[in-house]
């Protein structure tokens, strides 16, 4: 194998046959560049999609507050379900495998929140210290609400970071009071939230505060929590266990759809995932495909090849090629051509990838599509899969034109036609 | 060096049966220059590809260098042909893609002797043959005579016992014929066993011996007297 004379060989063999060499390559090469050019724009995709639309934890649900639609012992449909602290507490006790459990509710009138000089209207939402499980926080300065500032009823606040360039554009945020309806708050806390949204900006406050002061009432806008290692089946349970729940506690229909609306983060995102996988699946027999129509390819000039070269392997056997030497030259230009000729594939699929990533091109075509494309690219596995897809491809496309070769005699191949 | 006992040929196409050799009893010394002759079709490709090991014969016995050639692995019959056994053939069979001095050092590559070491003995085996400007040539760029004498150093250059030379002047000129065969009969003087296949009278003068063959049998022998007068001794045979 690592026999250098053989290689010399096999290379003067191959340098001195270039157009054979280039043709057989080609089509190797053009299905191992379409494997991984595909694989890794179907991760790019995946990525993308992946940023945008998972913006709440992928274990996570979300209940809100509807309006039935089935009259329900006497109540005309039409009522509107308002949900309250007691529900909060009741789901927290009762949800099986419940890891974490946030409520959120919103406070009234709008929402001019200013600082010094600085001011802007922002999106307000009062939530438990739990909401950051919940949600794909990136706490950029200082913490997130915590457990005392629920409990004790702080006035503090965390802003998104494009909150604080708006109150807060030459100095530190954090420990600064902030207004909020005329009252003061402590900002504890600066965050980046990812989002497809631009015009999120986001500013969280601990829910106690939130009703005590502004609210005197105990309505939620949602309730949200996440589940400890659940299935999609066991999630659909959950789904029906708190519409049953709330079907007896505010009394509506069981089999009402719409009194509640609850947001199945764990079957969307199986859902979202599964689809990805089909992607990168079909992708996966094409070049599979691809690369058998190469190696068919390469067999068949391989078979070319040999007839062509009966000749010179009957000289070879008359001065004394053994048939293992004569399968070795053959198989190990298969091998070798496949594999080169794979490389120079990946490479370029690889390039090409880098070339778009580098070089922003998709957002240079089509901006729009640029944010559901993230990190095109071939993992370790994929390029080492390839690799040994080449090899024993190479080696089977040689197999058999080598067979045929090693079994030439050579008094037929040295008789003069 | 090679004894046969009649020795049984026979080819067969579809459902024809084609008996080429019909019992050839032969012995051949060591250091003998003997040629084969025969009218076209009377087997002598047949019996030097056997001699040769580059065929099996169905039948007999045939003794080379001391050792019986049964049915042998390919493998086998490859090793004894490169350490044994060297080829001259009509058509030359020089690899086209490589040149004179490559061709030349392969059978030293089925040896495993290290490229630098068979580029030189090539060179010398060429320098011999009075060929070593056209080193570098391909096949293509040199005269049938040149092709011949790099495809006689081929042979040479494993320091065969037996050269087996298939019509080795057929595709050259009378005066390259000369050549070749002084180059011949050269390596025969150093110890070589040599036999040659050929249609020319003049040709087989040169050697000790020469085998007439006719319809797969051995007709006759003849002596060449060595001091190279005309007088023949037939041996009739059977
Ligand atoms: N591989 C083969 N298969 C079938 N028949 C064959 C084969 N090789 C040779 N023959 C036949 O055997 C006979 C002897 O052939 P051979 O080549 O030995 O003749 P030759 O004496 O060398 O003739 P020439 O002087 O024309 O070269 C011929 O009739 C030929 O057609
Ligand atoms: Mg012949």
């Amino acid at each position: 194998m690592f026999d250098r004379d053989k290689w010399q060989e096999i290379f003067s063999t191959i340098s001195k046959n270039k157009t054979r060499t280039v043709l057989t390559g080609f089509s190797v090469a053009t299905g191992i560049f379409m494997l991984i050019f595909l694989l890794g724009a179907g991760r790019g995709l995946r990525n993308g999609m992946t940023s945008v639309f998972a913006q709440d934890a992928t274990n996570s649900m979300q209940i809100y507050g509807g309006r039935t639609t089935k009259a329900y012992k006497g109540t005309p449909e039409g009522k509107r379900i308002q949900m309250v602290n007691a529900d909060y507490l009741d789901l927290g006790r009762s949800i099986d495998k419940l890891d974490v459990i946030s409520a959120m509710s919103y406070i009234p009138g709008a929402e001019t929140i200013s600082y010094k000089n600085n001011y802007g209207n922002f999106n307000v939402s009062p939530v438990h210290d739990t909401y950051k499980e919940i949600k794909n926080f990136d706490m950029l300065e200082g913490r997130f609400l915590n457990k005392k500032d629920i409990k004790e009823n702080r006035k503090v606040v965390a802003i998104q970071d494009v909150v604080k360039e708006v109150l807060f554009p030459k100095e530190t945020a954090i420990n600064k009071l902030i207004t909020i309806n005329n009252i003061k708050f402590k900002v504890v806390g600066v965050f980046n939230q990812p989002s497809f949204d631009d015009n999120s900006r986001e500013i969280y406050i601990p829910i106690t505060v939130a009703q005590k002061i502004f609210n005197n009432n105990d309505y939620l806008r949602r309730i949200s929590f996440t589940l400890q290692d659940i299935s999609v089946e066991e999630s659909k349970k959950v789904e029906q266990f708190i519409t049953y729940q709330m079907a007896a506690r505010h009394g509506f229909s069981r089999e009402d759809k719409n009194a509640l609306w609850i947001q199945n983060n764990i079957e969307n995102s199986q859902q979202f995932s599964s689809l990805f996988s089909a992607i990168e699946m079909f992708v996966w027999i094409i070049g599979i495909f691809t690369i058998l129509l190469g190696v068919i390819g390469v067999f068949n000039i391989m078979m070319i090849v040999v007839k062509e070269r009966t000749k010179e392997i009957g000289i070879r056997k008359a001065i004394g090629a053994s048939p293992s030497s004569v399968v070795g030259l053959i198989l190990m230009e298969a091998i070798f051509i496949t594999a080169a000729s794979g490389y120079v594939g990946l490479i370029t699929g690889v390039g090409l990838l880098e070339v778009i990533n580098k070089f922003d091109l998709i957002y240079k075509i089509y901006p729009p599509a640029a944010i559901y494309f993230l990190n095109p690219q071939v993992d370790l596995g994929i390029a080492i899969g390839a690799t040994i897809v080449l090899i024993v491809t190479g080696a089977l496309a040689g197999f058999f034109p080598a067979r045929k070769a090693a079994s030439i005699r050579p008094i037929e191949a040295l008789r003069d036609e | 060096m090679i004894r046969l006992q009649n020795i049984h040929k026979s080819y067969i196409t579809g459902t024809n049966k084609l008996h080429v050799l019909k019992g050839i009893d032969l012995h051949i010394k060591e250091g003998e220059l003997v040629s084969i002759m025969g009218s076209s079709g009377s087997g002598k490709s047949t019996l030097l590809n056997i001699l040769g090991l580059l065929d099996n014969h169905d039948e007999g016995v045939y003794i080379l260098n001391n050792q019986e050639i049964k049915s042998m692995s390919e493998t086998k019959a490859a090793k004894l042909r490169n350490n044994l056994l060297g080829f001259v053939f009509q058509s030359f069979n020089l690899i086209s893609f490589k040149n004179a001095m490559e061709n030349v050092a392969l059978p030293l590559y089925y040896q495993k002797v290290a490229r630098k070491k068979r580029n030189k003995m090539a060179l010398d085996y060429l320098d011999k043959m009075g060929l070593k400007d056209w080193a570098e040539h391909m096949p293509n760029e040199l005269s049938g005579g040149q092709k011949q004498r790099v495809a006689i150093a081929r042979s040479m250059i494993t320091q065969p016992k037996i050269i087996l030379a298939d019509e080795p002047t057929g595709a050259l000129d009378s005066k390259t014929s000369i050549e070749v065969m002084d180059l011949l009969k050269e390596i025969n003087q150093s110890g070589i066993t040599v036999i040659i296949v050929t249609h020319e009278n003049d040709i087989a003068h040169m050697t000790d011996r020469i085998i007439n063959l006719k319809d797969g049998r051995i007709e006759s022998i003849i002596e060449n007297n060595k001091i190279n007068s005309k007088e023949t001794i037939r041996v009739p045979q059977e």
